[in-house]
């Protein structure tokens, strides 16, 4: 008896906050994307239409490509940057933990203070970036403002901010990795590509297969740089899903539609990362 | 010898790309208007001139967001610290049936992406009266499954021996939770403190779907509105978002150690 009021006791707080705040809403989410409402009169139950609707919604499927084109660019250079500051800060060398602070502090601060700030300096006309291309004589692009280096500017954007993140988990991957391995594959003649390849590599891959998925994941919810940086534009040539959501919701107040919307994209993550966990036998390496 | 110089050349240079960008913020937060004009004045400021800072107030309640912030990452890490250190101490210390159950429930909420909830969330809170409130910016930030997981581990690694000694002094579960489990949990409270605060301080989709008036907006909401309000002015922009990076900055330098402990965390619970 004491036991029971104990687990209520303890329990509660945490319980009643996901279940209110967090479990309810994602239910929620699966029945307002089954409504037809603008949340001024009642919701109308209106079966798949919403989901009917997104099937020809061009804007939709654009927002969809582009999410898909931000991580086509994003997550190959983020974990190839992250992994190469990981390989440089493995070492017992002086001023290694300074170095590592300085990789951090995109990660500490803020999207909005982040895309501002490369708002900023990638500003077409009188921006840094620009400024110092003109002085060797290359004529920048327009990057926010172009249609096609929109993307591509969202997704420089973000692999700074993020090297450093991926770099903290994959080092922490790299210090777990026995020193005798590879000093004995050293000892047997093998190079520095032969050590990355044969040895590092795949005692790393369980941290790399983490990284990919938490990337994978944050990267289809996209939206603080997009919304700040480019708020879809130009044009329409960066929106992403969520900013639909965003805007369906609550610039046109059709929270059915954007629900439907939200449950492709959970979806589409759950799909992914599903398909994450399969694929991780072929390539993941665990003691 | 000559692959360390390499190795610190490369170091230097990813140094200087990312510490770069940060000293061009200062740098514009510090430059006069008519100096921001010309295309062809030099980089640096001359003079260099706090005038960005001070006109951070006039077009919006800039300190009001700062102070909005501030409260609510406060009082939303010292909640999370509350609501998950207890249900920790359930899932490590109480054997009652459905345990595992209800833990694999906290855990699957960890799937679940604010982006995705945000609208039923937000009629939620209509229907409350919450909409533009503190509380309705608070509410759904104050249980973390990731911190519930974080300390569970934490207590786990704590002896039971330790409690049964406390109960046959006579003490109940508060307790030996408040008294003699939780100062030993001290390095796990901090490094997840460190995290609630940096996430709080740096949320944007929530607060800026429920904060409707100036009142209640936080400084990353407050931030995007500074631009574009007249032609972007960056020197304030600048100046704006350096406000804002400062405090994070400087939680960072004191609590490094658990900043990145925390991180790493993450990578662990894989």
């Amino acid at each position: 008896m004491r036991t029971a009021i104990a687990v209520a006791g303890f329990l509660a707080p945490s319980l009643l906050l996901l279940l209110g705040f967090w479990i309810g809403p994602m239910l929620g989410t699966a029945w307002v994307s089954l409504q037809d409402w603008n949340l001024i009169g009642v919701p109308t139950f209106v079966g798949l239409d919403n989901y009917t609707e997104l099937l020809s919604d061009a804007e939709f499927h654009a927002a969809l490509g582009h999410t898909l084109a931000y991580l086509a660019g994003y997550l190959p250079l983020v974990l190839v940057s992250g992994l190469a500051v990981a390989l440089l800060l493995d070492a017992k060398l002086p001023a290694m933990t300074l170095y590592r602070a300085t990789f951090f502090l995109p990660v500490i601060s803020s999207w909005v203070a982040v895309s501002l700030l490369w708002k900023w300096l990638l500003n077409p006309a009188d921006g840094l970036v620009n400024r110092i291309l003109g002085m060797v004589g290359v004529a920048g692009p327009g990057w926010w403002t172009d249609p096609d280096w929109a993307m591509p500017s969202v997704v420089l954007a973000s692999v700074w901010k993020d090297v450093g993140f991926v770099a903290v988990i994959l080092l922490a991957g790299l210090q777990a990795i026995p020193r005798d391995l590879l000093e004995a594959a050293a000892l047997d003649g093998a190079g520095w590509w032969r050590k990355l390849r044969s040895i590092t590599l795949p005692m790393l891959s369980p941290s790399l297969f983490f990284v990919t998925v938490i990337s994978l994941i944050n990267g289809f919810q996209v939206f603080d740089q997009v919304w700040v940086m480019t708020e879809g534009g130009p044009g329409g040539a960066s929106s992403v899903v969520v900013e639909q959501i965003v805007k369906n919701a609550f610039s046109y107040g059709r929270v059915g539609y954007a629900s439907a919307m939200s449950m492709v994209l959970f979806a589409v993550i759950l799909l992914v990362t599903l398909v994450q966990l399969r694929l991780q036998r072929r390539w993941v390496h665990y003691e | 010898m000559s692959k360390n110089v390499l190795r610190y050349v490369a170091l230097t240079l990813g140094a200087v790309a990312m510490i770069g960008p940060f000293a061009w913020m200062l740098i514009t937060s510090l430059t006069g208007d008519a100096q921001l004009a010309r295309i062809d004045a030099s980089l640096l400021p001359d003079p260099p001139t706090v005038e960005p800072y001070e006109r951070l107030g006039e077009a919006f309640p800039f300190w009001r967001f700062a102070a909005n912030s501030v409260g609510v990452a406060v009082v939303s890490t010292l909640l999370q610290l509350v609501t998950s250190a207890t249900a920790a101490y359930a899932f490590s210390r109480l054997r009652f049936r459905g345990s595992n159950a209800v833990f694999v429930l906290y855990l699957a909420t960890m799937m679940i992406p604010m982006q995705v909830i945000i609208v039923p969330l937000f009629i939620e809170m209509r229907h409350l009266g919450l909409v533009d409130s503190y509380a309705g910016l608070l509410l759904p930030t104050l249980v973390s499954s990731f911190g519930v997981f974080m300390l569970r581990q934490a207590f786990m690694a704590l002896p039971k021996e330790l409690d049964e000694a406390a109960y046959v002094d006579g003490a109940g579960h508060l307790r030996v939770f408040a008294q003699v489990l939780l100062p030993l949990v001290a390095p796990a409270l901090a490094t997840f403190a460190v995290f609630a605060f940096m996430s709080s301080w740096n949320a944007f989709l929530w607060p800026l779907v429920i904060a409707q008036t100036e009142a209640h907006m936080t400084l990353p909401v407050g931030l995007s509105l500074l631009q574009g309000r007249y032609s972007t002015a960056w020197n304030v922009v600048m100046a704006g978002s350096t406000m804002s990076v400062l405090p994070i900055l400087a939680l960072y330098v004191f609590a490094q150690r658990y900043v990145v402990r925390g991180i790493t965390f993450t990578g662990i619970k894989s």
